[in-house]
């Protein structure tokens, strides 16, 4: 059974209350369609559980499928130096049929982002590098594809529907 | 599967309509054989897509990978450009499936390859072998693992 590697961390974007008895995390590409249909679920479970999850999102573009993926990885990564990662990863999630940098750009604005600032982040090398480190912990954890989904640690690889999902995730509680 | 520890057999395929890879020409390098079911498989989650964004971790460690299936080069042409792979597919085609029956990983019921990987060492010795359950695709995590070891000895 695959294993998380590393553990989360403080490098993590983490969600949720830190001390919950379920440590859900999720290597996403931002224009994978299967990611954008696990988005919802995500957002319904973290509801249903309320503070028995911690919810922690990783970097796992897949670049040559998805041509937008990187730069929309950076633009969630760019908005956290604004304290406004999870505004970014939503909106983008929100409107994943518009991908290209006018449209990142776009929800920076929306979201409130200081725009100056956030173009200059999305250029920062520390943003890539972050997403390359979440990129190869994937690989060596065993990420097949996205989303992937790592439950206290290990890796799930059964049905991620919200039913089937939720109820192994109330198991566990 | 072959067992680890034992010579991979020697073959030759074609890698584009007009050209060959012998496997021993590749001594000296460490080779990954991934064998697959078929090109054009969905997209996400394929393992194909994976390896291709994976390949400068292989690299590290002075491995070239290489895909099998019993598809036809002109089908591996189109599929390789359609997903703009950076490493070859050889078309196991004709007599079809030789390959595959050769490395022990060929499903007689389908007629195809079955998911399964090779990891092969300078020398052209068999170092670590995985064969993946059905519809699963193996990640890259055991195929780096098996690297690493290899690069500590």
């Amino acid at each position: 059974m695959a294993k998380l590697k590393p553990a989360v961390n403080s490098n993590d974007h983490i969600q949720g209350n830190e001390d919950a008895p379920i440590e859900l995390v999720q290597y996403g590409d931002y224009q994978c369609p299967h990611c954008g249909r696990a988005y919802p679920i995500i957002k319904s479970i973290q509801k249903k559980l309320g503070n028995n999850v911690k919810f922690v999102f990783r970097n796992f573009p897949l670049s040559e499928i998805h041509p937008n993926a990187m730069h929309a990885a950076l633009a969630a990564e760019a908005a956290s130096a604004q304290n406004k990662f999870w505004e970014m990863h939503d909106i983008i999630y929100e409107n994943q049929q518009h991908l290209y940098d006018v449209d990142l750009v776009k929800y920076a604005v929306k979201i409130g982002l200081d725009p100056k600032q956030f173009k200059a982040d999305f250029e920062a090398p520390q943003y890539l590098e972050k997403i390359e480190i979440d990129f190869e912990s994937g690989v060596r954890s065993g990420v097949n594809g996205t989303p992937s989904f790592f439950i206290n640690g290990q890796k799930y690889d059964e049905d991620w529907d919200e039913a089937p999902f939720l109820a192994h995730l109330r198991s566990l509680i | 599967m072959l067992p680890i520890g034992t010579q991979a057999p020697d073959f030759s395929l074609h890698v584009t309509p007009d050209q060959k890879i012998k496997l021993s020409e590749l001594k000296g390098k460490k080779v990954i054989l991934a064998f697959y079911p078929a090109d054009w498989s969905p997209v996400c989650g394929d393992e194909l897509a994976l390896y291709n964004q994976t390949l400068k971790f292989f690299h590290k460690h002075h491995a070239e990978i290489i895909g099998i299936s019993v598809d036809s080069k002109w089908c591996h042409l189109a599929f390789s450009q359609d997903r703009k792979l950076h490493f070859p597919l050889l078309a196991d085609f004709e007599p079809k499936g030789a390959v595959s029956k050769l490395y022990d990983v060929y499903d007689e019921v389908e007629g195809e390859s079955k998911r399964a990987l090779y990891v092969i060492d300078e020398e052209g010795v068999i170092r670590w072998n995985y064969l993946s359950p059905m519809g699963m695709n193996p990640g890259a995590d055991g195929i780096l693992d098996a690297l690493e070891e290899m690069d500590k000895k």
